[in-house]
């Protein structure tokens, strides 16, 4: 082992720089399907606790949806309640020896992170909801949609818009909290890293390049991100039509022509 | 008038929000072409009537007729009786995450299943009407306060309703925006549109409406021509509420 530090860390990568690329990989792959299906399961779930109750209803439905509200209040609460590792060495050790199940080690991985995240989504969902002002709901039901196509057009996409920072944070806690897979055996990061230090002895060097990667993998989605973020906002300004927009119901252009308004005597 | 042309019928219309009565006993009626404003004090229950009408609320008691028939039945269903009465809001109420073209067409492709070439046409023509034509690009929180209620009763008018309920559409501008958005419901009153509106605005209820009804404590005290309801108040309240407004 070369005895400077710069040294040692390249010696590390001359070894085993494939590893870290195929643990980081895992980690990213985890962590991006299970925030993609958590948000599936996260609006899903946010939807269904925003269903009004109106009185007029049959108390069948109202039952059903009072029952199904319970069970979806009841998953959040546990999921959210308890430790990701508990839940991991319970799900696929569990239900290994209780159930006799023997799930892949990776159908264990995804579930476990998509299952949390859902927990978690499924809040910040339905206070995206909530936090569309109900006039915009009322606008909508006057001009006769119903609850559904309320939801869809008008009031989920603002929703989702102002959540993408919440589902940004989740996404970069998933990359971290990977992590914690590596007890059902799952070669993401940080499982490799821990052989890495362990067969040289080289803690500190290993976990540098370990953080390294860490940080310029949650560092890159908070990037990208953002970015779409403002992709969704639209541009700050607009367009105004030209005068005779009747005459040009396919494509709008942009400015009435600078020519035309010189045509204009002044006086 | 005939009874057949009667669009709009309430009969002993009630509502009460747990053991608060606001609306006893409404009736009135409303015909084609009739524009009728609804005045009186605030918590008098206007908007809460409105509401009513637009099954926004759920009456307590009391039937509202819709070409006869009852629109406060639990079989009728209340989203396509809403495409047939639209409604403009206070607080306008448009869809933020639309531009001005695509919040007068949602509702044409999405209720009435028109197609996009169509709807965007007949958004046009009506947005052309209300002045906000060059603005089709815009979204609502790039516009002013009278351009957004203009762009409101062009997305109601989309839907081409036989009845429009207005709710103090100018009660949240500005002074100087609320002359162009009366002078758009001017002139859909000239064209025969029939129209309820609720308003503090008694110059107009005077000049536009041939209907005024005055409300009070959530009945109608007072009903009639706005000739009858200005000139010649016959109810102390309505007299009462009147010379306070003419005062200025
Ligand atoms: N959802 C509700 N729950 C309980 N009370 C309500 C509700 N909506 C309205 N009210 C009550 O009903 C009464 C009438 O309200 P409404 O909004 O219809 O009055 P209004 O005549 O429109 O007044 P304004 O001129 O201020 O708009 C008020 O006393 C109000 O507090
Ligand atoms: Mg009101």
């Amino acid at each position: 082992m070369p005895a400077s530090f710069g040294g040692r860390i390249m010696v590390i990568l001359q070894n085993y720089g494939m590893s870290f690329l195929r643990g980081a990989a895992s980690s990213m792959l985890i962590a991006l399907v299970g925030t993609a299906i958590g948000c599936v399961i996260g609006f899903a779930v946010g939807i269904i606790q925003t269903i009004p109750v109106e009185k007029k209803d049959s108390a069948v439905k109202k039952i059903l949806l009072g029952i199904l509200k319970f069970i979806l209040n009841a998953y959040v609460e546990i999921f959210r309640g308890t430790p990701m590792m508990a839940q991991a060495m319970l799900i696929y050790y569990g239900s290994m020896a209780l159930f006799n199940i023997h799930m892949s080690m990776w159908f264990a991985a995804f579930f476990i992170v998509s299952i949390n995240t859902g927990a978690y989504m499924a809040e910040t969902v339905r206070g995206g909801i909530l936090s569309i002002d109900p006039g915009q709901t009322e606008g909508a039901m006057a001009i006769g949609m119903t609850h559904f196509q309320t939801m869809t057009a008008v009031i989920l996409p603002q929703a989702l818009r102002n959540i993408m920072p919440q589902i940004g944070n989740n996404l970069i806690i998933n990359i971290k909290d990977t992590c914690v897979l590596s007890i059902i055996g799952i070669v993401e990061l940080f499982y490799t890293t821990k052989g890495v230090a362990g067969a040289y002895y080289t803690y500190f060097e290993a976990f540098t390049i370990a953080m390294v990667i860490y940080f310029i993998m949650t560092f890159a989605c908070s990037r990208i991100l953002r970015h779409l973020e403002s992709k969704l906002d639209g541009p700050d300004n607009f367009d105004l039509a030209t005068t005779d927009t009747l005459a040009y119901t396919s494509g709008m252009f942009k400015y009435p022509d600078k020519k035309k308004e010189e045509v204009i005597p002044n006086d | 008038m005939t009874k057949e042309n009667i669009i709009l019928d309430i009969h002993h219309l009630s509502k009460t929000f747990g053991t608060n009565v606001v609306l006893k006993d409404i009736d009135f009626s409303v015909s084609t072409g009739d524009v009728t404003c609804i005045i009186g004090a605030s918590g008098s229950g206007k908007s809460t009537l409105l509401r009513c009408l637009n099954l926004l609320e759920t009456p307590t008691t009391g039937e509202v007729l819709y070409h006869g028939e009852d629109i406060t039945n639990a079989t009728v269903n209340a989203a396509s009786y809403r495409s047939h009465v639209g409604m403009v809001f206070q607080n306008f109420n448009l869809f933020n995450n639309m531009n001005v073209l695509k919040n007068c067409m949602v509702g044409q492709m999405k209720v009435l299943k028109r197609d996009a070439a169509t709807a965007k046409k007949n958004a046009l023509f009506f947005l052309d009407k209300v002045g906000m034509a060059p603005y089709i690009n815009a979204k609502p929180r790039q516009l002013s306060g009278g351009q957004k209620q203009r762009v409101a009763i062009a997305r109601a008018l989309a839907m081409e309703p036989e009845v429009l309920l207005f709710d103090e559409p100018t009660s949240a501008l500005d002074p100087q925006m609320v002359g162009e958005v009366l002078e758009v419901m001017r002139t859909l009153a000239g064209e025969g549109l029939t129209m309820i509106i609720v308003t503090h605005e008694m110059a107009f209820a005077r000049d536009v409406s041939n209907h005024v009804v005055f409300m009070a404590d959530g009945v109608i005290a007072e009903e009639g021509s706005p000739a009858q309801i200005f000139e010649n108040p016959q109810n102390a309240q309505t007299k009462e509420f009147l010379s306070r407004f003419m005062r200025g």
